[in-house]
């Protein structure tokens, strides 16, 4: 078991440009059932093995496919994320980075209601180790094994992982929830699904500064999460009124500092690593011992 | 992206947004001159300068003739105005804007914004104006409303009268402000704007609502669709090395510590900087070289950084994912070699094709010292930079 995607899942990738094409093939050569592509214009080719379809709709009654990867340029991405709902589909991940905030707002607007689980955007997307990769990851990282990850960041995520595989902790599902204002899936929706996964018994979580999500984050695991959960805020000496690379990244009118972020988050039980070179060890420390052979 | 407030005042007048009237002057004369038409018996002579604080600087003047005008206008006109939102560099202010005064009953607050929790517009309004809005936030929250709007159902008869109830507007000046939040409205969703506030929005003696003063920031990601917008960009305000950066698709952001930083991906980055902090040291720069970082771009980084002079060493941070370390590792050897780096430097690398890329790295005859880890990254540059300066 796992969250999100396993190796069942059949997915779509919505924008066969140069980088929906690389990583469609990354994802089909790490165990990944990559069914179609839906790019207008080219429905009817054949793309690195891959049939294309105009439509969404088109590509889902061919395959069977239940999630899409979104690699369609800003313009074009919020449209795309609608036509996926609207086919049908389970789950999409959304990877373009800078789709505007208002298109991203009407969008979850829009969204209210549909049974399809957004992902992103501005994300690296989720990799269910030995089974599914959808999106960017670098899946050769990460192992099979109890603990959760879910950050709003994408190298650092790696870091992350990389940390927790080098101890020999494996990850249930790692997901990257992106860097913007609005995104499809909070903290507290993968919280939320990492507590009922029987696979994972501990989580990692990465938060940055900007917005408040961590501390409704830090809230839910007070009031509803059994499982441990340990924590890494990045950006705990960034200059107020400066964007951090990522759109959501900004301490602005006061809100959105680290320092409230990890308050929070300790007085909800969680600990917090100050270092992100601890943040493996951090885990291990506070979940080791439940983790019992998923560890070795 | 932010804009000026004469250039926020226009584009509200252009929604139906009530302004007063103002002309833009860069010379004492032109300020003069801009007096003598407004015809006002006071007119306002206020520094244009990407920030906010401007009247306890200085940089905000009252004048009862054109002569006058003309002389406050040349203090204002080359001054560095600091405020608590400058920085202690300050700003040099280069245009002045010359406003009608007004004759002022009650000073009151409006904005609207992008709520990010609940994910839908917030119409903020307060009649606590002419104030910072988050002290008053913090010392009367029940002098402040905020209403959420739909983004895809738009702002309704009934939020305006809440505002209207809030702010103690009856009869014509609720009409007025229909208008007012209702062109404010279709400002903010038509220009793609991140922030629209008006501190204060006055109610004249006369009952007439104004604009006296404006915030307009707009959402770097819609730049795309308004190139009217775009034309407002002032490269003056924007800091010299991120004006660069953004140029060539690097985020970067200048801190006030020595140890330069060249990162993938702006979770690391910020991590790479708590990073040396931890370790005892201070960031001289914030670097996200993006995804897409190749050999050209690590030289560009590698410039952009070593125009700060206060860095005495650079710290190279790579976590592979997309990015090759191998070409990372070609690019900082290139940019080694052909920049003369001159300080310190440590290279970590890790991921899709680190061993390869160390081995270009150790094999380029170059002082690089290598890092394996995030840790001993931190340490190797903070040691560095320590060495450097000793």
């Amino acid at each position: 078991m796992a969250i999100l995607c396993d190796k069942r899942t059949k997915l779509l990738v919505q924008g066969l440009g140069r980088m929906g094409q690389f990583h469609a093939r990354l994802s089909r050569d790490y165990h990944t059932q990559v069914v179609a592509g839906v790019h207008p214009g080219k429905g009817g080719q054949v793309v690195d093995g891959l049939p294309v379809f105009e439509t969404v709709r088109e590509a889902v009654a061919e395959t069977g496919a239940d999630a899409t990867v979104i690699f369609v340029p800003p313009p074009g991405a919020a449209d795309a994320i609608l036509e996926a709902a609207d086919a049908g589909l389970r789950l999409a991940v959304c990877i373009t980075e800078g789709i505007p905030v208002l298109d991203m707002a009407r969008a979850k607007a829009e969204l209210r209601g549909s049974p399809m689980r957004l992902v992103g955007p501005n994300c690296p997307g989720v990799v269910t180790p030995e089974q599914c990769r959808i999106g960017i990851m670098p899946a050769q990282i990460t192992r099979p094994g109890p603990v959760g990850v879910v950050s709003r960041s994408g190298t650092l995520t790696y870091e992350a992982v990389d940390q927790l595989s080098r101890l020999g902790i494996g990850q249930s599902t790692c997901v990257g929830i992106g860097g913007d204002p609005v995104v499809g899936t909070s903290f507290v929706d993968a919280l939320r699904l990492f507590e009922e996964d029987p696979a994972t018994k501990a989580v990692v979580m990465i938060g940055e500064i900007g917005g408040s999500a961590e501390e409704t984050a830090a809230e839910f695991v007070k009031q509803h999460m059994s499982k441990p959960v340990v924590a890494f805020i990045a950006g705990q000496n960034a200059p107020p009124g400066k964007r951090m690379g990522h759109a959501g990244a900004i301490i602005s009118g006061g809100k959105g500092r680290a320092a409230d972020k990890m308050a929070a988050l300790e007085a909800a039980g969680v600990p917090v690593s100050r270092s992100p070179a601890e943040i493996g060890e951090t885990l291990a420390k506070h979940a080791g011992s439940i983790l019992g052979d998923g560890v070795n | 992206m932010n804009v000026h407030e004469y250039q926020a005042k226009s584009l509200f007048r252009s929604f139906g947004v009530a302004v007063p009237e103002g002309r833009l002057a860069t010379t004492p004369a032109e300020a003069a001159q801009a007096a003598r038409a407004l015809g006002a018996p006071v007119v306002v002579v206020k520094a244009q300068v990407h920030a906010g604080g401007r009247g306890k600087a200085g940089g905000v003047k009252l004048a009862r003739s054109a002569a006058e005008a003309k002389q406050v206008a040349s203090e204002i006109l080359g001054m560095t105005l600091v405020s608590h939102q400058t920085g202690p560099e300050g700003k040099l202010v280069r245009k002045v804007y010359v406003e009608a005064g007004c004759d002022i009953e009650r000073e009151l607050y409006l904005a609207i914004l992008l709520d990010r929790a609940t994910e839908k517009f917030a119409v903020i309004a307060s009649t606590e104006g002419g104030m910072d809005i988050e002290e008053v936030a913090a010392r009367t929250p029940e002098k402040i409303l905020t209403l959420h709007v739909d983004p895809n159902a738009g702002l309704h008869d009934f939020h305006v009268r809440r505002v209207a109830a809030a702010l103690s507007l009856g009869g014509e000046a609720a009409k007025r402000l229909a208008g007012f939040l209702g062109g404010l409205y279709r400002l903010f969703v038509e220009k793609d704007a991140s922030l629209v506030e008006i501190n204060p929005l006055v109610v004249t003696k006369g009952g007439e609502l104004l604009a006296l003063d404006g915030k307009l920031n707009f959402d770097d990601n819609a730049l795309y669709r308004h190139a009217d917008v775009r034309e407002l960009r002032d490269p003056e305000e924007e800091d010299p090395r991120e004006r660069a950066a953004k140029e060539i698709d690097l985020a970067y952001v200048g801190l006030d510590g020595d140890i330069g930083c060249m990162v993938n991906g702006a979770g690391l980055a910020m991590a790479t900087l708590d990073m040396i902090q931890v370790c005892g040291g201070r960031p001289a720069n914030f670097l996200d070289a993006g995804g897409g970082a190749d050999k050209e771009k690590v030289k560009e980084a590698f410039k952009l950084i070593l125009r700060d002079e206060k860095v005495r060493a650079i710290l190279v941070n790579i976590f592979g994912g997309i990015v090759r370390c191998d070409l990372i590792a070609e690019g900082v050897v290139a940019a080694a070699q052909e920049l003369g780096v001159g300080v310190p430097l440590v290279v970590r690398l890790q991921g899709t094709n680190a061993p390869e890329g160390r081995a270009i790295l150790a094999g380029s005859g170059l002082d690089i010292t290598p890092a394996e880890t995030l840790r001993e990254a931190g340490e190797r540059a903070v040691a560095a930079a320590r060495g450097a300066r000793a």
